[in-house]
């Protein structure tokens, strides 16, 4: 059996294999090169030097949405998960129709992000409305709006990783512990919590790198109202390269810095989270 | 284990071409959700010439009509040609992948001075071709020092559109309003009696994206327009700013009396002021001859159109906003033989009589019993109009009235559009002279900046 498998590997592996470098590698070399590119489209580009990143720098909006951005994503990613942790411990004791509240939680995550944005936006106009405002007149309500629809959105999925990290802790430890005297909190922060750091590890890595690179929600909730006050990096790399003609190489600049960033990032969480695991 | 072998192999087949299948559908916009592209190819026989024609299709509300053109000059000369339309507010991202492919449309479209300076790398000088022959004004025509990049091919109209009923409801006529301080009284009065009227003055002066190029685009026109024309220019790299406080005047017109209040307009989008309008909740509503299949319901004889007023002196004589941002341009790098037959088709589409029906035509112009798409073309074989906004356009003209020419392709960027937008909604929700001071400094400032960052050479 194993041996069958191994003789097919490459079709097991082509296929993914040749998606990855056509709609990973590919794009991201190109991108690389485009970054030091005046171009109008992609086939056409002239080499300029790091002209394209200076201009980046340059740029006060792009360093106003790195602030906004990183504001944003640790605010997210506090709400995120705390919540999500606690709905996941409620969910995994013994309580009536817990599955159904699983299938609830977790289904907004179902809906793709521009139709959230929308479906928020009407939500939070009509509210607003009510008091003579609107999202679009002041940055910190497009932030709140953010967070909530960001909450509302990933809290189930977190939700789902969280519970299947407290079924997999062996009920012994924490017998052991009731018996050894310890109280709800002390269970919970003394033996629960570290042993549920690989599941930490992996729900702030995907709320700080998915948060980080939001876009659509964006788009869709404020577009970068009042005049890109609320506008997130991607985004703002979004407009940066459609603003204005000749702007594509900037844009193209912003997001290999953008990239560096988010990897830099994610790295420094994985490292730190990932010390505070423990073995089982 | 073969069995499910064959069965696993199967599956990926099944996925690669379903992979192929959507790549091959539809243009790849910017961003997931709004970035739609309906196309379809029709025939797939090659021509005698072996050219063929793909054409990269602006308007989304003519798409249907395109691809009916499309299918009959097929039919009729046996070029395959190919209609795909970018989704609304897409067209330049599309554009850009698009032309990008081994694959690229033959037919493309900029829409103004600003545009062509990024795409006439790609512009095949089109002087000598026979649709030239054809054009009854060489001024519309955009050049890049003798050689002719673009053609236009289809002007249009806007100004405020009014409900004659409503504003007879109200008291007045047409023959009230003739200049901006007219219009200022009438509207001012509407607002007052608007309990009970029942009907407010203007629709919502809506900043959502859909609709704050009417306000960002098109009533910008009229302050740059008077500029230029006082220091004879037609284009500039600072603009300053001369006419900005009638600007103001007539926005704040628009929003102090309109159906919502000033504050909440970033929410309102074009489908809801043209809601407003054809329920008759309000009497004005600046729009264009494009929009007249949204409005029929309201009644043809029940349509008026007013210049925008926006008091500068000697207005008396001016007429509504009538100029093009549509302009076709042949792809340079297409094979000689595609752009031959792109030439064939631009002419055929002008010159022959399902051409320009379809493209001049009210209802029932295409063979299939579909609506024309109602253009007026600058072309000698253009049609009388049934659509009742460009009668009356055509009725200022006549009257001797001057046309109000479209500066607006001469805005340095998208980023000055979004900056003057930007501050319009923000002025409205608190109309203080600070905030106006922002909408100056973001028509003024950003002007010059965005044109010294913009590649216009």
């Amino acid at each position: 059996m194993e041996k069958a498998i191994k003789r097919y590997f490459p079709i097991f592996v082509i296929p993914t294999f040749a998606a990855f470098i056509i709609g990973f590698v590919a794009p991201f070399i190109m991108g690389l090169w485009l970054s030091f590119c005046e171009f109008t489209t992609v086939t056409d580009a002239k080499f300029v030097g790091i002209s394209n990143y200076i201009k980046a720098f340059a740029d006060a909006m792009f360093r106003h949405a790195f602030v906004y951005t990183s504001l944003f994503t640790i605010v997210s990613l506090v709400i995120v998960n705390v919540i999500a942790f606690a709905i996941a411990l409620a969910l995994t004791q013994k309580l009536k129709g817990t599955n159904i509240f699983r299938t609830v939680f977790f289904m907004p995550n179902l809906i793709g992000g521009i139709v959230l944005g929308y479906i928020w936006q009407l939500i939070f106009s009509a509210i607003l409305s009510k008091y003579n405002m609107a999202l679009a007149l002041n940055e910190w309500l497009g932030f709140a709006g953010l967070v909530i629809l960001v909450a509302w959105q990933q809290i189930g999925y977190m939700m789902i990783i969280y519970i299947a990290g407290l079924q997999a802790i062996p009920m012994d430890v924490i017998e052991a512990a009731q018996i050894d005297g310890a109280n709800a909190w002390q269970r919970l922060f003394s033996v629960t919590i570290p042993m549920m750091m690989p599941s930490i590890t992996i729900c702030t890595f995907l709320s700080l790198t998915g948060n980080f690179k939001l876009f659509d929600q964006n788009l869709a909730l404020t577009k970068g109202e009042p005049s890109h006050l609320s506008e997130m990096l991607a985004l703002n790399i979004y407009d940066t390269f459609y603003g204005r003609t000749g702007w594509e190489g900037v844009g193209q600049a912003k997001a290999v810095v953008f990239f560096a960033i988010v990897v830099a990032i994610g790295l420094l969480q994985l490292r730190i989270t990932r010390s505070r695991e423990v073995q089982q | 284990m073969k069995k499910c072998f064959l069965m696993c192999t199967a599956a990926f087949l099944a996925a690669t071409t379903l992979l192929a299948g959507c790549t091959g559908g539809s243009g790849s916009g910017g961003s997931g959700g709004s970035s739609q592209a309906g196309g379809s190819e029709t025939g797939n026989k090659a021509a005698a010439g072996g050219g063929s024609v793909y054409y990269l299709n602006f308007k989304p509300e003519a798409d249907e009509q395109w691809q009916e053109l499309a299918a009959l000059y097929t039919k009729e000369t046996g070029v395959p040609v190919k209609v795909i339309t970018a989704a609304s507010g897409q067209y330049e991202p599309t554009l850009k992948s698009e032309i990008a492919k081994t694959d690229a449309p033959t037919l493309f479209q900029v829409n103004g001075p600003v545009r062509l300076a990024v795409w006439k790398d790609y512009c095949y000088d089109l002087a000598g071709s026979d649709i030239l022959k054809e054009l009854t004004n060489e001024d519309f025509l955009l050049k890049d020092g003798e050689k002719v990049m673009a053609v236009p091919y289809v002007v249009e109209t806007y100004g405020i559109i009014y409900n004659k009923e409503l504003l007879k409801k109200a008291g007045y006529s047409q023959e009230d309003i003739k200049g901006f301080n007219d219009f200022k009284k009438v509207v001012e009065d509407i607002t007052k009696r608007k309990n009970e009227l029942k009907f407010s003055a203007f629709t919502s002066a809506g900043m959502d994206k859909s609709s704050d190029w009417r306000f960002k685009t098109h009533l910008a026109n009229l302050p740059i327009y008077y500029e230029y024309k006082k220091d004879n220019i037609d284009n500039t790299k600072a603009i300053k700013g001369t006419y900005l406080d009638n600007y103001r005047q007539i926005w704040d017109l628009y929003i102090n009396n309109s159906t919502v209040s000033p504050a909440v307009i970033s929410t309102k989008t074009a489908d809801d002021a043209t809601a407003e309008f054809v329920t008759g909740q309000a009497v004005f509503y600046q729009n264009g001859t494009w929009a007249y299949n949204d409005i029929t319901d309201i009644g043809d004889d029940n349509l008026g159109m007013l210049p925008i007023y926006i008091g500068v002196d000697g207005e008396d004589k001016q007429g509504l906003c009538t100029g093009t941002e549509n302009y076709w341009c042949v792809n340079k790098n297409s094979k000689p033989e595609d752009i031959q037959a792109t030439l064939d088709f631009m002419n055929w589409c002008v010159t022959s009589e399902t051409g320009v029906k379809a493209l001049c035509g009210a209802e029932n112009s295409l063979p299939s019993g579909a609506s024309g798409m109602g253009f007026v073309i600058p072309f000698k074989k253009n049609l009388e109009s049934s659509n009742p906004l460009v009668n009356i356009a055509n009725e200022y003209v006549e009257k001797g009235y001057v046309p109000v020419s479209w500066t607006f392709s001469t805005m340095p960027s998208e980023n000055w559009k979004n900056g003057v937008g930007s501050a319009l909604t923000a002025y409205a929700a608190d109309q203080s002279d600070s905030k106006w001071e922002d909408v100056v400094k973001a028509f003024v400032e950003g002007w010059k900046t965005e044109a010294e960052a913009s590649k216009t050479e």
